[in-house]
């Protein structure tokens, strides 16, 4: 039977060096769909939920998805799933680029690491066959000369790495491919960085992943290539100015998170915004696997191209630093691609650090030649270099993230992080709904897991009051289940602006021979939602984890447009709650029995 | 006076910020003295609060326009 599954996956055991072949559980597959579910999943059966996340004991998934290679749109995601060490929670951390559907090609539904290697290593997959190859010569290398050496050697291949940072377990360690996207969050690199892994080079002789029915996937991919060419944020926002018009219009709403979340709106927003990226240092954009959309952004630094910065990284480097420069800014983001961090979690850090320094926490010695200074574009660049290299004191201390460092000074209430990891470019005190995804996102401060700021801020697929509490929980709840089916169909979210349930069932019965309508499709979705949740409570999650920085709830907004705003969650926590069928933010026994989850 | 922002392909021919001494009653009359069609129009601002082109503009007021635009 023909199917986009390819029906194996790879266990690669790397204290013992053994590697095995073994079948994809089909039942389950359709259970959990692939990527983020299936990843999920295995985990928790395996009793991943127990380990240290930095021990030989974590297993670090890098899971494809049916739709992974697939002939449909945007069909380049895949997952790296594994116990975060940033919080002890599930890491599921998604990327773009080619690298999913390389392995999807290769002929590999997923890779299953498990162990720590003696020496340093570097995976090589070339279709069937698996080597564990010797990667000393490449220890500390930065993704871009990594990337270029190992396809010296393995002509045509694309390439996942760890930069230093991950070498160094750092908690805020990506994992990168194709030099510049970011499977970022949770700590994930430092996992591989822990099981000496330094890179996993595929070669595929595939072009593209097989079809239950042809027909009928050929189909239902010209309609989803339609709507995203009628879609105005598809068709002409996203490619003309990446996510980084995003600048402007969440600051003119006030939203801004600004100096560590003390303000909300910054008067200078523009000069690091999509428009001026544009105006200053655009070359071109660029495109993930199969992609019609080309968000990614090339820009030209010191004359050299390299990948340029999306919203979050210039948000957090910018107004949430104090900063304007906008070349200096796209140049902290290419330095978190060479060491592999987290553009996100390692400027909110330095934010936090900041805000630490103003108030006279962090000491003039601490910081060694470079003060913390809202609004130095040194700092922003040497502080970067310091967590990415481990160095100084307080460099070390950084690199564990922004709440093991508020921690260290007595002060984890300037952490603005759910669940240790940083919250993301909103401020969920002038947007109501955002706040919820945010609190309740099974990996923490993160706003892709339920991106709420599409009806709230975009209008799509209809425009509410971001003010208001009116429903929002429901929407929280559809949102992260459809975004949780998306992820665990290895298909890209920024398709969901102009794709909805109906479309994806109809891509994925296609493409595996399932029949899901649009509502039985975002009950897989909210069954994925749910071990993830039964994962973090064997993992010791605590129902006040699902909580807001206490700034957020009474720090009313001191400026612009949504001053005075505070956040509801108190009121919009319980709504939530109810609408999952959870007590205590877990499933009930009822709620459970219902997804099959018992 | 009013402030009018425009962002994003609304800038191309035109300023990034217009102070107006100029009454506007609401939106609708701002796209026309901008030569703006309505469906080139994603987000209409209104002191940072969405609003549609009927909601009353009134003096000190900062207007904000977005043509459709994209997240993440």
């Amino acid at each position: 039977m023909k199917s986009a599954y390819k029906g194996k996956l790879a266990r690669i055991n790397l204290s013992t060096r053994e590697i095995k072949v073994e079948e994809l559980d089909l039942e389950l597959a359709k259970k959990f769909i692939g990527g983020r579910g299936l990843g999920t999943k295995i985990l928790y059966d395996e009793g991943v939920a127990k380990v240290e996340p930095l021990s030989p004991d974590n297993k670090l998934l890098f899971m494809t998805g049916p739709m992974t290679a697939a002939k449909v749109p945007t069909s380049g995601r895949y997952m790296v799933v594994t116990k975060a060490p940033l919080n002890n929670m599930i890491a599921s951390s998604n990327s773009g680029g080619k690298w999913g559907a390389f392995l999807k090609n290769a002929g590999w539904d997923g890779l299953i690491v498990e162990g720590k290697a003696d020496t340093l290593v570097y995976l090589h997959i070339e279709d069937d066959k698996i080597e564990i190859l010797p990667a000393e010569a490449y220890k500390g290398m930065r993704s871009e000369e990594l990337d270029d050496r190992l396809k010296e050697v393995h002509p045509g291949s694309s390439v996942l790495n760890i930069g230093p940072s991950g070498e160094n377990l750092s908690l805020m360690a990506a994992v990168m491919n194709d030099k510049d996207r970011a499977a970022g969050r949770g700590g994930v690199g430092a996992v591989m960085g822990s099981k000496n892994l330094k890179a996993i080079v595929v070669n595929a002789t595939a072009k593209y992943a097989d079809a239950f029915d042809e027909k009928k996937l050929q189909e239902a991919n010209l309609e989803c290539l339609k709507k995203i060419k009628a879609n105005p944020v598809t068709s002409e926002g996203l490619p003309t100015y990446g996510t980084a018009i995003l600048v402007n219009i969440i600051n003119n709403v006030g939203s801004l998170p600004t100096k560590n979340w003390q303000e909300a709106y910054f008067e200078e927003a523009d000069k690091f915004s999509g428009e001026s990226m544009n105006d200053e240092i655009l070359t071109k954009q660029s495109f993930c696997h199969r992609c019609p959309i080309g968000c990614g952004r090339v820009v030209n630094l010191d004359g050299k191209d390299v990948g340029g910065p999306e919203y979050e990284p210039l948000w957090a480097y910018g107004s949430n630093c104090g900063v304007i420069d906008l070349k200096v800014i796209s140049e902290c983001n290419r330095l978190c691609n060479e060491y592999g961090l987290d553009a996100i979690s390692v400027p909110c850090t330095i934010a936090s650090a900041m805000e630490l320094y103003q108030r006279g926490y962090i000491t003039e010695e601490e910081c060694e030649g470079v003060p913390l200074v809202w609004g130095s574009t040194e700092a922003i660049i040497e502080w970067t270099k310091r967590i990415g290299e481990k160095r100084t004191e307080l460099g070390k201390l950084m690199a564990e993230g922004s709440y093991r460092l508020c921690e260290h000074y007595g002060h984890p209430e300037y952490s603005m992080s759910v669940k240790k990891q940083e919250m993301p470019a909103y401020d969920a005190r002038g947007i109501q709904g955002i706040g919820i995804t945010y609190a309740t996102s099974n990996r923490g401060g993160c706003h892709v897991r339920g991106y709420l700021i599409s009806p709230e801020i975009l209008g799509f697929p209809e425009q509410l009051d971001r003010t208001s509490v009116e429903g929002k929980a429901k929407w929280a709840m559809i949102f992260q289940d459809l975004t949780a089916v998306i992820d665990s169909m290895g298909m890209c979210l920024f398709t969901s602006f102009a794709l909805g349930a109906p479309e994806y069932a109809s891509l994925l019965n296609a493409a595996t021979g399932t029949e899901y309508d649009a509502a039985q499709l975002l009950e897989v979705g909210e069954r994925i939602y749910n071990i993830e949740r039964l994962f973090n409570k064997e993992a010791g999650m605590k129902p006040e984890d699902d909580k807001l920085p206490k700034r957020l709830i009474e720090e009313p907004i001191s400026e612009g447009p949504s001053k005075g705003m505070t956040s509801q969650i108190k009121v919009t926590l319980p709504d939530y709650y109810k609408a999952r069928g959870w007590v205590d933010a877990f499933p009930t026994e009822e709620t459970l029995e219902r997804l099959g989850l018992k | 006076m009013i402030e009018i922002r425009l962002f994003a392909s609304l800038r191309e021919g035109r300023e990034k910020v217009y102070k107006l001494e100029e009454a506007f009653s609401n939106g609708e009359e701002i796209l026309d003295y901008f030569q703006i069609k309505s469906e080139d129009v994603a987000i209409f601002l209104i002191n940072g609060m969405h609003s549609n082109l009927k909601n009353p503009i009134k003096d000190e007021d900062v207007i904000a326009i977005f043509p459709p635009i994209g997240g993440g």
